[in-house]
């Protein structure tokens, strides 16, 4: 079995342990750490769109608030009608919350098909402004539509979102956007981001990998959506709005564009700081703005870009050793 | 080297050090809050926090609850989704808070009233005014009336007092309060004979109105209800005096803060709205509260958010006094029993659904200042 | 006929607003090639001077209109210089999605930064110049929106000199054609650079004094969506040409104020959001622009 099919599995049976045991833990940390793994699905997809493949989205709250809600959708209206009123046993819900948080990513990965295709020719500045634009677009679509609730959104979701669900997905995203980029095929990818010219010159197909791109990123997203609506229980449609494509953006670009381990790291250090800086919560978006710039001036490949290579072979070899 | 430390003094330092915070924890009974401190909605949540802090300090200056005083742990949701749920389970995991207090926006509360009711904490609504909130379950209460009754006193309100058949309704599609006050003022308006002649939206954000107001101009009204806040009311009822309707305008407690008239301007004269209370009010409760308000904080007179913010507080230490204890389970029966509490915005009684029965007040702004008008009983 | 009149009058003031902002966009691409997030925030400030120094001046005279005016077109321009110099140079010679992310944080910057230190709650800006509302044939016309338009065409006609009549106007055009050719026919590029972000904030700045002007209630969040409508109508006119810029801003108010109207009125972002996407799909060179083939 190849290695990182068995870290999978591992991360799941961990995460299954965690869960399980999840009652004797302080709610309060259950919640940050939830909010964790959750970040991480997010930051890990957006990864896979700007950071490996070079395309600039501002709008991947977007795809999350079409997962969050077809997936509260399902569990909503159609959960009473397929558990019936004893509210079923925990191996149905289970698979109730499965089968919504799948239809929510599909549903999310249509929504990225949509965004990518049309920004195929677009690069750079233009290609972020139209993400964005239809972050927006989707935005009021959601706040027009009654049937979802229109402004007040939807409430009473149904509490199915635990540890398990959450690092399970998140292993799996990682899985999934580490394989992808490490294959063969998957070179694709950099080489897309590297050299749009070049690539088509040498016969890769950048608009597939383009799009791939989008639509795993915007699955994965979709998936974070439905565990957020699930976590959350209330969600509306401005909580998905350009400020929280941005805090993604920041975790992204803080851990190394193109980075998956400087990536997760960034995305659980933007998810506690906050919590342990709540006395200056009033600061956290100047600070975010700040840190933007203070990155992109003096360490534009992100804060925890560390060449890992170099490091484990340093570690293999041991100190004390010469360098050469 | 290093002598090892004496095992007894230790071993005393270390039970002393684990049993004192148990001990002064004892002392203070603690009440959690989550507001808006701080963005969008910043005036409402400080404004809330404001009564809150003075009920608190006040009944701790007369000696406390039970013979204990009150802590006040409060933290800021920054106006945003999402935060108040975290907020609600750091209170409650690890600030120990026997109750909590929280939210103006009927959004943010339903965010954390399910939490509140998963952990059997009280929670108490100062002002959020959806019927949705306390459906939640049996441990939300609010202290303020809901949406549905505000919707019907105002439609009474116009059709009684204003003597109007054919009304136009201006609603903000972004905020789950304007169209709730929306749908439950229609439902009454209608049943009541009158006919909602045109309706017209409108995006919290915006300001130009022009539009709407000309299709409204056109649609030959007595008067324009908006449901909405005062940050887009008083821009339009600017735009729409300037546009040369004269007709009345009129809308719920989201028109109450000094920006109305200072954004509004000579607009905004004769326009009525709705609130939880007034601080013209000429009895002593309300004398007092406003005076106390005043001396507390720089001379600023106390709006609805406040005082409900206020008898948030002393509804719920009332309950606590009541239960003489501060386990949930038995905080929350005294709350669901409150009958008759005089407090600054009325006698409060919570009714079955846990919501207060309680009179509006109609305000008209005359001279740049809020006036009262009348008051619906519910 | 009054009503469509009346719509007629309330766009053509909306995109005389946009338009001011389109053409800091536009100017600032077409030298720079990048797109200033942070110029919406500048109109923000703008509008904020001009709120300062009315507090300050007799209300209801054209001349405080003018001198606030003046005072918000200043201190912009010094922001925007300032915000060129100490952010945007240093990055200059690496690669544009850098400059693209620090744009992004300056924007957020300067509004939270605005939200902390005037408050997140809405100011009722002064009436400084002379308002009026004038009934004409049942034509409203409100004073306010007489200035805005007045001002705006004052401004764009003294920018289209600038540009085509000054030697630093056509330093800017010929570092817009090709800067490194600019740079060896001895222009400073620099100063080109300063000056075209210092215009165009001006430029903002009298569109935020104007915006506040007709909608007196201003607030730190305020300039997020007029700066990405304004955006719209610059790529819509053509980005980099400045008669496109005006010409897309006028059309856009034109559409919005329709839209506002009628039954989709609370669709109108994500209708200026889909024109956008709709232009950059089937005409990315604008409706004036030309389409310059990229050579490899």
């Amino acid at each position: 079995m190849p290695r990182s099919l068995i870290a999978l599995l591992a991360a799941v049976a961990a995460a299954f342990a965690v869960s399980h045991f999840s009652d004797r833990l302080d709610p309060y940390y259950l919640d940050v750490m939830t909010g964790v793994g959750i970040n991480i699905i997010l930051a890990v997809s957006l990864n896979l769109v700007n950071g490996y493949t070079g395309q600039f989205s501002l709008g991947h709250a977007g795809f999350m608030s079409v997962g969050a809600y077809l997936s509260a959708a399902i569990t909503l209206m159609l959960g009473p009608r397929l558990l019936g009123d004893g509210g079923g046993s925990a191996v149905q819900q289970g698979l109730l919350f499965l089968g919504a948080l799948l239809v929510g990513g599909l549903g999310a990965a249509v929504a990225g098909l949509a965004v990518g295709i049309p920004s195929l020719r677009l690069k750079g500045d233009y290609l972020a402004l139209v993400t964005l634009g239809f972050g927006e677009i989707i935005r009021v679509v959601f706040q027009n539509v009654e049937a979802l609730g229109g402004a007040l959104g939807l409430n009473g979701i149904p509490n199915y979102t635990t540890v398990f669900w959450v690092y399970s997905f998140g292993a799996l995203a990682v899985f999934t956007v580490v394989c992808l980029v490490h294959s063969t095929y998957g070179r694709g990818f950099l080489a897309t981001r590297d050299d749009e010219i070049a690539s088509e010159a040498v016969g890769l197909n950048t608009t597939r990998y383009k799009i791939v791109a989008f639509v795993v990123g915007a699955f994965f997203a979709g998936v974070a959506g439905g565990l957020y609506g699930h976590f959350k229980l209330t969600i509306t449609p401005t909580g998905f709005d350009l400020t929280k494509s941005i805090e993604i953006v920041v975790m992204v670009i803080l851990g190394g564009m193109g980075n998956t381990p400087g990536v997760i790291l960034a995305a659980i250090l933007l998810t506690i700081l906050p919590e342990v800086l709540r006395s200056v919560e009033q600061y956290r978006m100047i600070l975010y703005a700040l840190l933007l710039i203070l990155l992109m001036l003096l360490r534009p490949n992100g804060l925890f870009n560390f060449n890992y290579a170099a490091i484990a072979s340093r570690l293999r070899r041991g100190p004390g050793r010469a360098r050469d | 080297m290093f002598r090892p430390l004496r095992p007894l003094p230790a071993a005393v330092l270390v039970a002393v050090a684990l049993t004192a915070r148990p001990l002064l924890s004892q002392e203070a009974i603690r009440i959690g809050e989550y507001a808006s401190l701080t963005g969008k909605e910043a005036a409402f949540g400080q404004s809330s926090h404001k009564g809150t802090l003075l009920a608190v300090e006040e009944i701790n200056a007369a000696g406390g609850v039970l013979g204990r005083r009150i802590e006040l742990i409060t933290d800021d949701n920054q106006s945003k989704q999402g935060e108040s749920a975290t907020i609600a389970k750091k209170l409650i995991a690890r600030d120990k808070v026997a109750a909590i207090l929280g939210e103006v926006a009927s959004m943010r509360s339903l965010e954390a009233a399910p939490i509140c009711q998963a952990y059997r904490i009280p929670m108490v609504s100062p002002s959020s005014t959806n019927p949705k909130v306390t459906e939640i379950g049996n441990y939300v209460f609010r202290v303020c009336f809901t949406d549905r009754f505000q919707g019907q006193a105002l439609a009474k309100f116009a059709k009684d007092t204003l003597k109007i058949r054919r009304v136009a309704v201006l609603t903000s599609v972004s905020s789950a309060y304007s169209v709730g006050l929306a749908k439950y003022f229609d439902e009454r308006f209608a049943a009541d004979g009158g006919l909602v002649a045109i309706e017209q939206r409108y995006t919290e954000g915006d300001k130009d109105f022009n539009a709407q107001l000309t299709a409204i101009k056109a649609a030959g009204v007595e008067g324009i209800f908006v449901p909405g806040y005062y940050t887009e009311a008083a821009l339009i009822c600017k735009q729409a005096r300037e546009l040369g309707i004269g007709i009345p305008l009129f809308g719920g407690d989201g028109w109450e803060a000094p920006e109305l008239m200072e954004i509004g301007g000579e607009a905004v004269e004769g326009t009525y709205y709705t609130t939880h209370y007034s601080p013209q009010i000429d009895v002593p409760v309300v004398r007092q509260f406003v005076a106390k308000f005043r001396a507390r904080f720089d001379g600023e007179t106390p709006d609805a958010m406040a005082a409900l913010g206020f008898d948030s507080v002393e509804v719920l230490v009332d309950a606590i006094r009541r239960a003489d204890s501060t386990e949930g389970p038995a905080i929350r029966d005294a709350l669901a029993a409150t009958k008759d509490f005089a407090g600054v915005t009325g006698t409060t009684t919570i009714d079955r659904d846990r919501n207060a029965s309680k009179a509006a007040f109609v305000l008209m702004v005359k001279d740049g200042h809020f006036r009262f008008v009348q008051s619906i009983a519910p | 006929m009054t009503e469509f009149l009346q719509q007629l009058l309330n766009g053509l003031s909306l995109g005389a607003i946009y338009a001011l902002i389109a053409l800091g966009y536009t100017m600032v691409y077409g030298v720079l090639r990048f797109i200033n997030f942070a110029h919406s925030d500048v109109f923000m400030v703008g509008a904020f001077i001009g709120y300062f120094a009315g507090r300050h001046l007799p209300q209801g005279s054209a001349l405080s209109g003018l001198i606030a005016l003046a005072c918000a077109m200043a201190g912009c321009a010094v922001l925007g210089i300032a915000i060129e110099r100490l952010v945007y140079r240093p990055l200059r010679s690496g690669p544009t999605l850098n400059v693209l992310i620090t744009a992004i944080g300056m924007s957020l910057f300067l509004e939270y930064a605005g939200q902390l230190a005037f408050g997140a709650t809405p100011r009722a800006f002064p009436p400084i110049f002379p308002a009026r509302v004038i009934a004409v044939h049942g034509l409203i016309v409100s004073t306010s929106q007489v200035i805005v338009i007045a001002v705006a065409l004052v401004l764009m006609v003294a920018l289209e000199f600038t540009v085509h009549r000054t030697r630093i106007g056509t330093a800017m055009r010929a570092v817009a054609l090709n800067p490194k050719a600019a740079q060896l026919v001895g222009i400073n590029i620099d100063v080109v650079i300063s000056f075209t972000f210092g215009l165009g904030s001006a430029l903002a700045a009298a569109g935020g004094v104007l915006y506040a002007l007709n909608y007196p209630s201003i607030d730190p969040l305020m300039g997020v969506v007029p700066g990405l409508k304004a955006f719209v109508a610059a790529v819509l006119g053509g980005v980099g040409n400045i008669p496109g810029a005006a010409l897309g801003a006028l059309i856009l108010g034109m559409v919005e104020t329709f839209v506002d109207g009628s039954r989709w009125s609370t669709y109108k972002d994500a209708i200026a959001f889909a024109t956008l996407i709709g232009i950059l799909l089937f005409r990315p060179a604008g409706l004036l622009g030309r389409f310059t083939a990229e050579k490899v």
